[in-house]
C-alpha cells in the first residue's frame, strides 16, 4: 500500500557555516503523518538539521530527499508548496494586519498576475479558525502578546497548506501555558490533516509529552530515536545531556518525565553513589 | 477600534473595505502629483492661463507662450516628475530590502556611484545624452555590488551594508567634487547639480531616456513584487515560502539602481528624495498595502514641490536639492536620535 503523503528522509547529510562542520553523516527518516520532536544539547545541530531539511542551508555532504527526489535540487516553489517552515526569529512587517501576514502564506500558490483565488481565502479561513486568531485578524502584528504572535505566525505556515511543517523551536521565549497552548494546536493539525510536523524542541519534557518519534541530537548525528519510552532513558540524558536524572512516569500522559539530579537539595537516602554524576 | 471579525465574511468584506482605501490613497496621491505639475506648467515667474498650456501642448503655436511652456515649464515638469517616480521607487526597495530607513540609495553608495560617473563621463570624457545614463547606471550598480561585495558575511546584514555604503558613499562623493573643482569650464549652476541635484536646464529629450528606464526597471521590479513583500518577513521566511532569496535580491538591486542611476544621471543626485519617499508613503498608507506606488508618488510629489519651493517661494532660487535636503535631513536625525532611544542597533 501506497502512503499519499510525502516523505522526507536526511541521508548521510553533513552540513555547517563555513569551516565548521556540525552535522557529520546524519540519517533520519521522518515518519509521514506523525510527530517527530527533534532535541539535543546546544551545538548538538539541531537547528543546522531543521535549517538544511528545510533548505535553507545547503548541506555539504548527503542529501536530504523528499519522495526520494533531493530537495536541494527541487524548485523553490514547488518545494514550498509540499514543505512549509516557521523559522526561529521571523519578523512582522511594522504595523501589518495579522488578516495580511497570514495571508501571505499563500505566497507560493500564486502566480505573477493571477488574483486571490477561493480557494486561497479557504486556506486563510482556515488558518485563522484552526489558530483561533480569526478574532485578531485585524489588529496589527506587533500589538499583539509573545502567545497571540506566536500563533499567527503558525496560522501563516498553515495557510500554506504543506503536507509536512517544519518548526524551529516554535516554543522558545513563550509563557508556559503558551507553549502547550503551541504543541496542542501541533497535535491537532496533525490529527485533523495528516500533516506531518517537525519540531525541534529545547524541552525534554515537553518533547517526550507531545512526540509521537522522539530523535536524540548528539555530535552531530542521531544518537537515539524511536517513541519517547525508548529514548528518553537516564543513558540517553547521560550521553546526550551529561547530566544524571531519574525518568518517571507522568501520570497523565503516561509519557516518560525527566527530572534532573544537581549536586543540592537531595534527600537522605538519595545520595549518589560514589563518582556518579561527575565527569 | 473595530469589533473583532467574528466571520471569515465580514473579515473577507472589511478587507475589500481597507484595499478600496488603499485604491483612494493612491489616487489621491496621484491626485496631488498631477496638482503640482499642474502648478508647475501655469504658475512661475509669470501665470500663465490653463487654457492657454493646453492649446501649446495640444502643438498650437502661442506667441510668448510657447517657449515659456513648451520649452521651459515642460521638461522640467515631466523630468521632476519622472525622476521623482525614480528616486521614490528605487529607494523604497532598498529600504524595504534591507528593512531599515537608513538604507537609503543616498547613503548606501548608489546615488553618489551614478553622479561620479555621470560627472566623470561628462568632464573627462565629453560625453553627453544617454550614453552618460547608461554611465550612471553602470556604475551605480558597480558601486552597489561593491558595498554589497564588502558587506557580505554569512549573508548581508542591514547595518553592515549600510555603513559599508556610507564610507564607499564618501570616496566616490570626493571622487565628484574633485572633478568638477578641475573643470575650468564649469558654472557653479552646473557644479551644484552634481552635488546636489537639479532639475534647472532640463531639456525635452531627457524625458523619453528616462520614461523608458522607468517603464523598464518599473516593469523589472513589477515581476518581483511579491517576493519583495515576502522578504520582509525575513530571509528564511521568505525562503520557506518558495522565494529565491539570492535571485530575488539581484533582481531587486538591478531594478532599484537602474530607477536610482537613470535618473541621477539626468538630474544629479537630488538630496534625500529615496530617502524620504518610503517612510512618508508607508505613513500614509499605514500597515497594509503594498507602500512601492505610494512611495513612487511621493518622491515624484516631492521632486516637484521642492523645485517650486526652490524656484519661486524664497527670496533667492535654489537647485531643488537644497531644498528636498533641508526636508530630508531633520527626518534622517530624528530616525538617529529614535533609534537610539530605543536601544537598538541599527
Amino acid at each position: 500500500m501506497t502512503d499519499p503523503r510525502h516523505i522526507l528522509s536526511v541521508t548521510q547529510l553533513s552540513a555547517g557555516y563555513g569551516e565548521i562542520e556540525i552535522l557529520k553523516t546524519l540519517d533520519l527518516d521522518v515518519p509521514p503523518g506523525k510527530i517527530t520532536v527533534i532535541v539535543g544539547a546546544n551545538a548538538s545541530g539541531k537547528s543546522t538539521l531543521l535549517r538544511t531539511m528545510s533548505r535553507l542551508l545547503s548541506p555539504t555532504a548527503g542529501q536530504v530527499l523528499l519522495d526520494g527526489k533531493s530537495i536541494h535540487h527541487t524548485p523553490t516553489r514547488e518545494l514550498a508548496r509540499k514543505l512549509g517552515l516557521l523559522p526561529q526569529s521571523p519578523i512582522a512587517p511594522e504595523g501589518i494586519l495579522v488578516d495580511d501576514l497570514v495571508r501571505r502564506g499563500r505566497h507560493p500558490h500564486r502566480g505573477l498576475l493571477s488574483s486571490w483565488t477561493r480557494k486561497d481565502e479557504e486556506a486563510v479561513e482556515h488558518a485563522l479558525t484552526a489558530t483561533r486568531t480569526l478574532d485578531l485578524a485585524e489588529r496589527p502584528v506587533d500589538e499583539l502578546s509573545g502567545g497571540q504572535r506566536q500563533r499567527v505566525w503558525v496560522a501563516m505556515a498553515l495557510a500554506q497548506q504543506t503536507d509536512i511543517l517544519l518548526l524551529d523551536e516554535p516554543t522558545t521565549f513563550l509563557d508556559i501555558n503558551h507553549q502547550v497552548e503551541i504543541l496542542d494546536l501541533m497535535v491537532d493539525l496533525n490529527r485533523a490533516r495528516g500533516t506531518t510536523v517537525v519540531m525541534v524542541l529545547h524541552d525534554l519534557n515537553l518533547g517526550a509529552r507531545y512526540a509521537d518519534h522522539l530523535v536524540a541530537l548528539a555530535g552531530g548525528k542521531v544518537h537515539v530515536s524511536g517513541t519517547p519510552e525508548d529514548v528518553l532513558t537516564e543513558d540517553t540524558v547521560r550521553s546526550v545531556f551529561g547530566l544524571e536524572s531519574r525518568i518517571l512516569t507522568d501520570p497523565t500522559s503516561g509519557r516518560p518525565i525527566m527530572v534532573p539530579i544537581g549536586r543540592h537539595g537531595m534527600l537522605d537516602g538519595h545520595r549518589l553513589a560514589e563518582g556518579e554524576g561527575h565527569e | 477600534m473595530t469589533a473583532p471579525a467574528h466571520s471569515i465574511e465580514t473579515l473577507a468584506a472589511r478587507r475589500r473595505r481597507r484595499t478600496s482605501r488603499h485604491r483612494l490613497t493612491l489616487g489621491i496621491l496621484a491626485g496631488l502629483v498631477f496638482a503640482l505639475f499642474t502648478l508647475t506648467m501655469v504658475l512661475g515667474q509669470s501665470y500663465t492661463p490653463l487654457t492657454t498650456v493646453i492649446r501649446v501642448l495640444m502643438g498650437e503655436n502661442v506667441e510668448g507662450a510657447s517657449f515659456l511652456i513648451g520649452t521651459l515649464r515642460l521638461p522640467r515638469a515631466l523630468v521632476s516628475v519622472l525622476a521623482g517616480l525614480c528616486f521614490g521607487l528605487g529607494g523604497v526597495v532598498f529600504q524595504i530590502m534591507l528593512r531599515n530607513p537608513l538604507a537609503s540609495p543616498d547613503f548606501i553608495g548608489i546615488t553618489w556611484g551614478a553622479s561620479a560617473a555621470a560627472v566623470f563621463s561628462i568632464v573627462v570624457l565629453s560625453l553627453s545624452g544617454p550614453p552618460v545614463s547608461i554611465v550612471a547606471v553602470v556604475a551605480g550598480l558597480l558601486a552597489a555590488l561593491l558595498v554589497y561585495g564588502l558587506a557580505a558575511r554569512n549573508g548581508v546584514a542591514g547595518a553592515r551594508f549600510i555603513l559599508v555604503g556610507i564610507g564607499i558613499s564618501a570616496m566616490l562623493r570626493s571622487v565628484t567634487s574633485y572633478i568638477l573643482a578641475s573643470a575650468p569650464a564649469w558654472s557653479l549652476q552646473d557644479a551644484l547639480r552634481w552635488l546636489t541635484g537639479s532639475v534647472n536646464g532640463a531639456q525635452i529629450s531627457d524625458v523619453l531616456p528616462l520614461l523608458l528606464a522607468f517603464t523598464l526597471f518599473g516593469g523589472l521590479l513589477f515581476t518581483q513584487r511579491r517576493d519583495l513583500e515576502a522578504l520582509r518577513m525575513g530571509d528564511d521566511t521568505a525562503a520557506a515560502l518558495g522565494v529565491k532569496v539570492a535571485r530575488t535580491r539581484i533582481l531587486l538591486i538591478i531594478a532599484a539602481v537602474g530607477l536610482i542611476g537613470s535618473a541621477t544621471a539626468i538630474t544629479g543626485p537630488i538630496a534625500f528624495v529615496s530617502f524620504l519617499a518610503g517612510p512618508i508613503a508607508a505613513r500614509i498608507v499605514g500597515g497594509g498595502g503594498s507602500v512601492l506606488i505610494p512611495a513612487a508618488l511621493v518622491g515624484a510629489a516631492l521632486v516637484l514641490a521642492s523645485d517650486y519651493t526652490g524656484q519661486f517661494l524664497l527670496p533667492t532660487r535654489y537647485p531643488v536639492g537644497v531644498i528636498s535636503g533641508v526636508l530630508g535631513a531633520p527626518y534622517l536625525l530624528y530616525l538617529i536620535v529614535r533609534i537610539n532611544r530605543k536601544g537598538r542597533s541599527l
